[in-house]
């Protein structure tokens, strides 16, 4: 028998300490693997249709697409006992105070999935007075679908991609161990004229305008319920001629039917 | 006696039973329901305004959200009252893509609407699941025809998007063959259980008179014992060619919407056969080309004028509504949805009866937010 050469541990890293311990037989685990293990085996989804993308939502949950192999057939009605909101489908100005509210009702750790593009952007229906451009302007989103609906595979795609976010974490640095950082997020108001957001001068989504506040920055990106600062991540949301206007501070309700009149 | 005092009580607009955001306010003393108040536009998507700043072909896409298990039929409706303004011919093969396509719509939807409303009666799961496996199959029918499971965008004016293929022949076929199968499986499973039918039977008894009153149409209308399908009232499209029955109830409870929608769906099947066999003598293609090359060089600008036109949807009578002022899109857009109007004989269904048969009620209707609230 070969005898090995000695390893090198002091020059590795815990990972490769840990794989290489694992493939001697020996098995080592942290409290970070086991917890993870733990939250990303059993994500249970709020039970909480909105439209066209709840279908596909139920068809997952379906036996031909079978979400109960990435335990999250659970879908629980109450968000006191839910993990995960997939916001699933057009989000209007009469529901968005709703939903706000049933995140804040929702324990941490909680993640939020867009699923659809009305979810994440107004998708088709953008255009509409009545529709939120994105429901990342008033929560934060972990994680984006595309399509008009999604396929079931791309739901169960995103889950997974919401598990790998799980195993990323850190005991030490989630959020909802930290101290004060326990975030209730602003529920809208109607106002006279459109939605009223706490902290948000004037009209939050004015009807032929764009958003006066911007998105949420993605826990997924180390956001702590804070929204995004840098106007750029408007680009590509609102006409090109905009955006420098935006940077200057200068949106507001008529700014786009000023663009329009220009061009 | 003693002395009861009346208590409001809210459900939805997050609930699992309200079919979507559907907020219902129910007054009710002790156990029974005194009045009931829906509330909705928790999914007002400003469909009629899109309708009228997009153009006649774009407003396709979104006729797949009104009501969004039943893509195929809203577009048929919708491409029906373009067609009728403009004067555009559809070819006979056309016609019989699109009755093939309405009647799968139509076997999709009653597969899923009773598969949804026994689960709110509490058959967690297990029903639901098979009305869902049925529904996959079509799906993949529609997939292939459409590029998309639930929003195909295959109706064009002056026939549909592609032809079918012989492959898609044959897999329709072969669903039609499984499908007699499914449905003896789901009533034996189904129509005598017991609990069903402690829950559905002379429960939400909507009567004759009452139910031509509020002009509910569908299944609702039909289980009251009113024989009013528009396919056979206003026979449009082909339908004219098709034998078939027109199931009706007799009581007007939840048993018997129950029912007809069973029936419905043998109905369908039927059509569905004669159709499939009558394909291949069908004349023409599966798109008017001439109106198609035209409309490719100059785009489609319809004359002034006016247009109704309505198809029997899974859920009652859809009529839509064009205003034209001789634009490329409409002046007015309008839609008579089934759902919403059957929507509103629910307080006359649900008075009397207790708060546990709401859900049951509301699931008989078989009511879509998106097309109520539009």
């Amino acid at each position: 028998m070969m005898s090995k050469a000695p390893k090198d541990y002091d020059n590795m890293t815990d990972e490769e300490v840990q794989l290489e311990l694992e493939q001697e037989g020996v098995l080592l685990s942290s409290v970070n693997k086991l917890y993870n293990w733990g939250r990303r085996s059993s994500v249970w989804p709020l039970g909480f249709g909105l439209a066209c993308c709840a279908i596909e939502m139920i068809s997952a949950s379906a036996s031909r697409y079978d979400i109960a192999r990435f335990g999250s057939e659970l879908f629980r009605a109450s968000p006191r006992q839910a993990d995960c909101m997939i916001v699933s489908g057009t989000v209007t100005k009469k529901m968005v105070p709703q939903i706000v509210r049933l995140y804040n009702q929702m324990p941490e750790p909680k993640w939020v999935i867009s699923m659809g593009a009305c979810a994440t952007s107004g998708g088709p229906f953008r255009d509409g007075y009545n529709v939120v451009r994105g429901i990342d302007l008033y929560i934060p989103v972990d994680v984006y679908v595309p399509g008009c609906p999604p396929r079931p595979e791309a739901l169960l795609h995103s889950l997974i991609t919401v598990q790998e976010q799980i195993d990323r974490e850190k005991i030490k640095k989630v959020r909802w161990y930290q101290k004060g950082t326990a975030v209730e997020f602003p529920v809208p108001e109607f106002g006279a004229k459109g939605l009223v957001v706490a902290g948000i001068p004037g009209v939050a989504d004015p009807v032929g305008g764009v958003p006066q506040m911007m998105p949420f920055v993605s826990p997924a990106l180390g956001g702590q319920g804070e929204r995004h600062t840098d106007p750029a991540v408007l680009e590509g949301n609102v006409p090109k001629g905009l955006v420098a206007e935006i940077r200057e501070g200068r949106a507001g309700t008529n700014l786009l039917e000023e663009h329009h009149a220009a061009t | 006696m003693l002395k009861t005092e009346e208590l409001q009580i809210n459900i939805g607009p997050q609930h699992p039973s309200t079919h979507g955001v559907f907020r219902l306010m129910a007054t009710v003393d002790g156990e029974t329901v005194v009045h009931l108040e829906p509330v909705f536009g928790y999914l007002h998507r400003n469909h009629e305004q899109l309708g009228e700043i997009w153009t006649y072909l774009q407003t396709i896409t979104i006729t797949d959200r009104l009501d969004y298990f039943n893509s195929m039929i809203n577009e048929h409706g919708y491409c029906m009252t373009v067609e009728k303004l403009a004067s555009i011919e559809v070819p006979e093969r056309a016609e019989y893509i699109r009755v093939i396509m309405s009647e799968l719509s139509r076997i999709l939807n009653h597969a899923a609407a009773i598969g949804f409303w026994l689960q709110d009666m509490g058959s967690w799961g297990t029903t639901l699941m098979f009305g869902f496996r049925q529904r996959e199959m079509i799906m993949d029918i529609f997939e292939s025809v459409g590029g998309s499971r639930m929003m195909c965008n295959y109706m064009r004016f002056g026939g549909v998007a592609r032809d079918l293929t012989p492959n898609l022949v044959e897999q329709i076929n072969l669903f039609l063959e499984g499908f007699p199968q499914f449905i003896d499986d789901f009533e034996r499973l189904m129509m005598e259980n017991e609990i069903l039918l402690a829950r559905s039977r002379n429960v939400g008894v909507l009567p004759k008179e009452l139910a031509a009153a509020y002009s509910v149409t569908g299944p609702v209308i039909r289980g009251s014992g009113i024989p009013y399908d528009i396919r056979r009232a206003e026979p449009y499209s082909i339908y004219d060619r098709f034998a078939f029955d027109i199931p009706v109830g007799s009581v007007g409870d939840v048993y018997d919407r129950f029912l007809v929608r069973m029936e419905e769906m043998r109905q369908s099947h039927r059509i569905l056969r004669q159709a499939m066999e009558q394909l291949p003598q069908a004349s023409g293609s599966y798109i008017n080309q001439a109106y198609k090359a035209a409309s490719k060089q100059q785009g489609l600008r319809l004359p002034a004028g006016e247009a109704y036109c309505r198809v029997e949807s899974p859920k009652g009578e859809l009529g839509y509504y064009i205003v034209s002022n001789g634009g490329n899109s409409a002046y007015r857009y309008g839609i008579r949805a089934p759902s919403l109007i059957n929507l509103t004989a629910l307080n006359d269904m649900c008075r009397g009866y207790t708060v546990a048969d709401i859900v049951v009620i509301l699931g008989s209707i078989d009511i879509v937010m998106g097309e109520v609230d539009r």
